[in-house]
């Protein structure tokens, strides 16, 4: 696992996806905290986070659209595939190095708290429970988006289908008040991720949130093994 | 040392590979020869794991890929039909991610010098593999599959896309890598595989047509040798002597190549010698042999009969 983990950390630091990623997410990261904090003399980074969530939902298909995408179309799958790792290794290291430069692109969180504590008391318990919930929602995602890869050979193909994955999750919440058959809403309120995500940037830490977005990414990664497996035998 | 059995592969209604089976002794060069699309690299990607067989079994070294499949994957060094590189990485990283993903457990340093300096990239460590040429992918792809010693080595078509010379030590590190590890190698090119392998396997249509010794396989399939001449002097007469001859077959002038000069081909059987008295017949009708070349069947005819004849039986 830590072979794969290594190889696609370089690879994503030797290309541009890296840097492109970040400084995408700075900017707008950025921008908001300029917005929500400096502009209306907030000491809140609640703002910024919400409308970071539309952005993480197209950032992240970029994270992981080669990731097995780019293996199976030039063929390296046959190195992976034939050598003496397990499969669940395989895609464990392909979803930590995606995970972890989602986590730096994060940190700059911490950063603006620290802006921040300069003028106003930050409110650490909301930055840092939100900047959790982020990562686990960031988790899920990343999940979601390996599995979309693992589908198909063209990364392109793979981030049109996860940024359209990820629009129609953030447009749950507005379906659940759009619908009028009140079970259908009840539905989609329960695997909306917004109602989960909302209450970690209101810095309420609850298990059931906790819970509802590791077991989705432990869902899709379970999916891509078995994705994967199925390749083997059709 | 490897043990294929009943192996089958079907995608839908199409078997890509039928009932294979053969064996592969420790040490020894097997040879897998068909025509493109025959099934040879289906055959080795189920061999490696790469993906799984219908039906039948493949064991190597006593362990079976399904049931123990990391402990078999790791006695495997393979080189699939595309070297399986990362264009984005230079030579030496990528040779030390093969070393960890494969979890090898020789000193890493000097295990991986060792293997770039037996396929000669040593002096390419530093350039990224999306700039190097065929002949040097092939051979990173060749360094990978020889990285912690494998005892069992599957090369699928490793001479493709190499110059003459590339080929030529590529062959000779091959029969240099028999005497250590048991080898199964690919190719549709004959004279590679008869200048390589201890055994070959031809299959066509996914099927295996055949089995046998290298020099065996030439012998039991050749039922005649034969005889190309170039004799000057009037083409009746010798072809009246030609029929003379005890043992010849066939006979009949293929082309002339000058005035008196004539190409003639003549057929007999395998027990016979008939070039001693090829040449005191044309002694004696005064027809200068100018060449004379006999020699077995070539593989290359041998193996177009054996896949066309599996055609015939496939319909």
């Amino acid at each position: 696992m830590s072979a794969i983990f290594k190889r696609e950390m370089s690879a994503y630091f030797s290309s541009a996806t890296a840097y492109v990623v970040m400084a995408v997410f700075f900017f707008f990261s950025g921008m908001f905290f300029n917005f929500y904090v400096f502009a209306q003399n907030s000491n809140s980074l609640t703002y910024v986070f919400s409308n970071m969530f539309f952005i993480i939902m197209f950032l992240i298909p970029i994270i992981t659209m080669k990731s097995f995408a780019e293996e199976k179309k030039q063929k390296s799958d046959q190195a992976l595939l034939t050598s003496p790792c397990l499969l669940t290794e395989i895609v464990l290291g392909k979803f930590l190095s995606a995970f972890i430069l989602f986590t730096i692109c994060n940190l700059i969180f911490l950063v603006y708290a620290v802006v921040i504590s300069f003028f106003a008391q930050p409110q650490w318990s909301v930055i840092l429970c939100t900047l959790l919930g982020t990562l686990l929602l960031g988790g899920a995602m990343i999940a979601i988006n390996v599995f979309i890869s693992v589908m198909t050979e063209s990364q392109v193909v793979a981030a049109v289908l996860g940024m359209g994955a990820g629009l129609l999750i953030s447009m749950m919440s507005y379906f659940v008040n759009a619908v009028g058959v009140e079970w259908i809403s009840a539905v989609l309120k329960k695997i909306s991720f917004m109602t989960y995500y909302e209450n970690f940037t209101y810095g309420i830490l609850s298990i059931t949130d906790v819970v509802f977005f590791l077991s989705v990414t432990a869902l899709f990664l379970f999916f891509t093994v078995r994705a994967l497996e199925k390749r083997r035998w059709s | 040392m490897i043990e294929v059995k009943n192996l089958t592969k079907r995608y839908g209604d199409i078997k890509a590979i039928d009932d294979i089976s053969f064996t592969v002794d420790t040490g020894e060069v097997l040879g897998f020869l068909g025509p493109n699309g025959a099934g040879k690299s289906t055959t080795m990607n189920i061999i490696t794991g790469y993906i799984s067989s219908t039906s039948g079994t493949v064991t190597i070294d006593g362990s079976e890929i399904l049931e123990n499949p990391r402990e078999t994957k790791s006695k495997i060094g393979y080189l699939p039909e595309i070297p399986p590189l990362y264009p984005d990485m230079t030579v030496q990283k990528y040779l030390e991610f093969m070393f960890d993903l494969k979890k090898v457990k020789l000193p890493k340093k000097e295990h991986i010098d060792e293997v770039m300096r037996l396929v000669r990239i040593s002096d390419i460590g530093k350039r990224l593999i999306k700039n190097l040429s065929k002949g040097y992918r092939q051979r990173v792809g060749f360094a990978q599959a020889l990285l912690g010693n494998p005892p069992v080595l599957i090369l699928d078509e490793p001479t493709v896309g190499l110059d003459p010379k590339q080929i030529i030590e590529i062959r000779k590190l091959i029969r240099s890598l028999g005497k250590k590890h048991t080898v199964i190698f690919s190719s549709h090119v004959l004279s590679e595989i008869s200048a390589t392998c201890d055994r070959i396997i031809v299959i066509a249509d996914g099927k295996l047509v055949a089995n046998s010794k290298t020099d065996e396989l030439s012998l039991s399939l050749a039922e005649t040798q034969k005889l190309s001449l170039i004799a000057e002097g009037g083409s009746s007469d010798i072809l009246a002597e030609i029929k003379k001859i005890p043992g010849v077959k066939k006979y009949k002038k293929e082309r002339d190549i000058s005035e008196k000069t004539a190409l003639y081909s003549v057929e007999y059987s395998n027990d016979t010698d008939i070039r001693r008295d090829v040449f005191s017949a044309m002694v004696r009708i005064h027809a200068p042999i100018l060449e004379m070349k006999s020699g077995n069947e070539s593989l290359e005819d041998m193996f177009l009969k054996l896949t066309q004849s599996a055609e015939k039986g496939g319909n």
